[in-house]
């Protein structure tokens, strides 16, 4: 009887307190989560919606912009810049296929061969930030100077030659050429192609390799059997993290291009602090991101990744 | 490829390894016949696994040779040896369906059509309704057949084996251990088993290659191999031994001597006489000898009854300082004058209620279930105490 009777009682008393540990125990992801999205609404979101209604306005400096939901300024940003949106993914995409044939050797290197000399040359790659982007890139003006070495050199041995066949340079100049720019999107974006590369490299267990080698993969197939697949997942985030941010790049085409090289960044930055076109800004802003989301999103489900992580 | 013809015996000859200064493996020959099942047992860092290595062409020898029947193997890359591995970590392709993988090495030699060998291949392993998976989405017994699947597939020369089953509780263990047996029954491959577990080595292979320090202490059939050890290392390693220290009284005539003669020792008084045959080194009158008993061979009774042993048989009194019920047997351990702790193990037939903690108890053996050691090695070589296999790596 006694023991029957005494446990309806004991939960009764002891619910409350286990449920309101549970309730805090269940909230705490949520407060780890509210810096970042109070960051992300403030500095991400709020700007979105407010350049979203940018672009819809029309009007002008003196008499001040309205918004009249005229999407016409789309169709007509659209129209008007579409080479220089050409461009941009054009340059973009080169500067990201570049990095890749750079960066995959490196990455291999330090991951599988580079032993005790690993973190050194991880510190080496990302050396470069130490100094502020727009000084490497001024630095590259000097590099590729007109009549300076790097360019006699490439002169002499009938590299600009295929460079000009290909459109990429004009005579024997690089600095102002498309050649110069991506170049420099080249050397600016490496090191975020290397880093997911090589930790993707990194974490492939190198018996894979050997049981590879044992079941008569050659090494040249123990690569593309292996290696090379189970590095995919890097590969993605590593061109993903080049072309982005490539694409929407102004620096590089302003400092080492010329008026013919112009991207897309630089209209953008032109409309907004030259001319002062507000809504035209904001419209090719909004038009280049749905460019790259698309391409991102076609890239991803082609790479099939989800199968890979 | 060349994994058609006619096989052979898998020879090394004056194989080692070094890294550095530290020799993994000090000069070895040892020939494996075609079609046996063959283990290298022993302790980590005793170099089985580097010797393996070296058969697979995954490890350079610093010197020595490695024969596949007539071939010389030792400089051919891993993709050109007729052997193939079944890896510790099973190493399967994690982005590779099971179908793949087991396919895998069928596809490197150009081989089109391979939807039916892999198929059998896996019914073989009783994983065919798994072919579509990937690995992650198997059990680890279920990896490690794939694992023996995908190295079988090409019918080698040679299975290497290493540590196959390190992975597996003991259950899946056991039952993987005679899968193994059945399918290397089966397919007819020389096998070659790296392994630690002593009961794994025991029950699957038919010639056991005890390794320590990097060399081979001793090489046989199992059962061979247990009733006469020659060395410390091999006595304890492979199940346990009373090791007991004592003087030679009468030499015989040494292990080249017929089963007839005998050696006679005593120890604290006691008097031990061992077949002469079973003594693994020469003894000397008046020298040391190390002779040993497994603890199943021993009867024990109590000493109320000593008259109740028949004589020629050796005897110890001693003390239970303790016993342990494990079913099927007790596990005594008896404090003697001749040697503390000695090991006794009485299968449960009819259990003497006076043998308890505490009894006064005589142990006795027919002396042909005794051998003897050479003295001058340390008696908890190959023990599992802490002492023991340290101690032995280290001097290696």
């Amino acid at each position: 009887m006694t023991t029957t009777a005494a446990p309806p009682e004991a939960p009764a008393s002891t619910e409350p307190p286990v449920h309101r540990a549970s309730l805090r125990k269940r909230l705490i992801p949520y407060w780890l989560l509210l810096p970042g999205i109070l960051w992300l609404l403030v500095f991400f979101v709020l700007p979105m919606v407010y350049q979203a209604s940018t672009s819809v306005q029309t009007g002008s400096l003196e008499e001040g912009f309205k918004v009249t939901w005229h999407f016409g300024t789309y169709w007509d940003a659209f129209t008007e810049y579409y080479p220089q949106f050409l461009r941009s993914l054009l340059y973009a995409g080169t500067a990201t296929a570049l990095c890749l044939l750079l960066g995959y050797p490196l990455a291999y290197l330090i991951a599988f061969k580079a032993g005790r000399w690993r973190n050194l040359l991880l510190v080496l790659v990302i050396a470069p930030f130490f100094t502020s982007f727009l000084i490497r890139t001024l630095a590259w003006k000097t590099i590729l100077a007109d009549g300076g070495p790097v360019v006699a050199v490439l002169n002499n041995i009938g590299f600009l030659d295929v460079t000009s066949w290909l459109g990429m340079t004009e005579g024997d100049r690089v600095l102002a050429t498309p050649l110069a720019v991506v170049c420099g999107l080249t050397y600016n974006f490496l090191p975020f192609m290397i880093l997911p590369l090589y930790s993707s490299l990194e974490r492939i267990d190198t018996r894979l390799h050997e049981a590879a080698g044992d079941l008569y993969a050659r090494p040249a197939t123990v690569f593309r059997k292996v290696t090379f697949p189970l590095s995919m997942p890097g590969v993605v985030s590593g061109t993903l993290l080049t072309f982005i941010p490539a694409s929407g790049d102004y620096v590089n085409a302003e400092l080492l291009g010329s008026t013919d090289t112009r991207m897309i960044g630089n209209v953008i930055q032109s409309q907004y602090l030259r001319i002062l076109d507000y809504p035209t800004a904001a419209a090719l802003s909004f038009i280049l991101m749905a460019i790259v989301l698309i391409m991102v999103t076609i890239y991803i489900r082609r790479a099939g990744t989800e199968d890979l992580v | 490829m060349t994994d058609k013809t006619a096989g052979g015996d898998v020879r090394l000859s004056g194989i080692s390894k070094h890294y550095g200064t530290f020799t993994a493996v000090h000069p070895l020959d040892l020939t494996i016949p075609q079609g046996s099942f063959f283990a290298l047992l022993g302790a980590s860092g005793c170099g089985k696994t580097t010797t393996l290595r070296m058969i697979a062409g995954l490890e350079e020898p610093s010197t020595g040779t490695v024969h596949l029947g007539d071939r010389e193997v030792t400089d051919l890359q891993p993709y050109k040896r007729p052997v193939n591995t079944v890896f510790q970590s099973y190493a399967l392709f994690p982005h590779l369906s099971i179908f793949e993988n087991v396919a895998f090495g069928l596809r490197r030699r150009g081989i089109k059509s391979v939807k039916k060998q892999v198929d059998d291949m896996l019914e073989l392993v009783q994983l065919g309704q798994f072919a579509q998976r990937k690995p992650h989405q198997l059990s680890g017994g279920q990896q490690q057949r794939v694992a023996v699947a995908r190295a079988l597939i090409n019918h080698p020369q040679v299975l290497l084996l290493d540590e196959p089953l390190g992975a597996l509780d003991l259950k899946l263990r056991r039952q993987m251990q005679l899968e193994l047996k059945r399918i290397q029954t089966e397919v007819g491959i020389t096998f070659v088993h790296v392994t630690h577990d002593q009961e794994e080595a025991m029950t699957m292979a038919d010639t056991v290659a005890v390794m320590n320090g990097g060399r081979v202490e001793q090489l046989g059939a199992p059962a061979e191999l247990y009733e006469n050890p020659g060395t410390t290392f091999v006595a304890n390693f492979l199940g346990t031994s009373n090791l007991i220290e004592a003087t030679v009284e009468t030499a015989g005539t040494g292990a080249a001597a017929g089963s007839g003669s005998e050696i006679v020792v005593s120890a604290s008084g006691a008097v031990l006489r061992l077949p002469a045959s079973r003594c693994a080194t020469t003894p000397r009158t008046g020298g040391k000898l190390l002779v040993g008993v497994r603890p199943e061979k021993i009867s024990l009774v109590h000493a109320d009854e000593e008259d109740t042993i028949a004589t020629g048989r050796n005897k110890i009194t001693g003390r239970i300082a303790d016993s342990s019920f494990i079913g099927v047997s007790t596990q005594y351990v008896i404090d003697s004058q001749v040697c503390p702790e000695l090991e006794v193990y009485a299968q449960n037939i009819e259990r003497d209620s006076r043998l308890v903690p505490g009894a006064e108890v005589i142990l006795h053996w027919n002396p042909e279930h005794t051998f003897g050691l050479d003295a001058a090695q340390s008696m908890l070589a190959g023990t599992m105490g802490d002492a023991g296999i340290e101690t032995v790596e280290e001097s290696a």
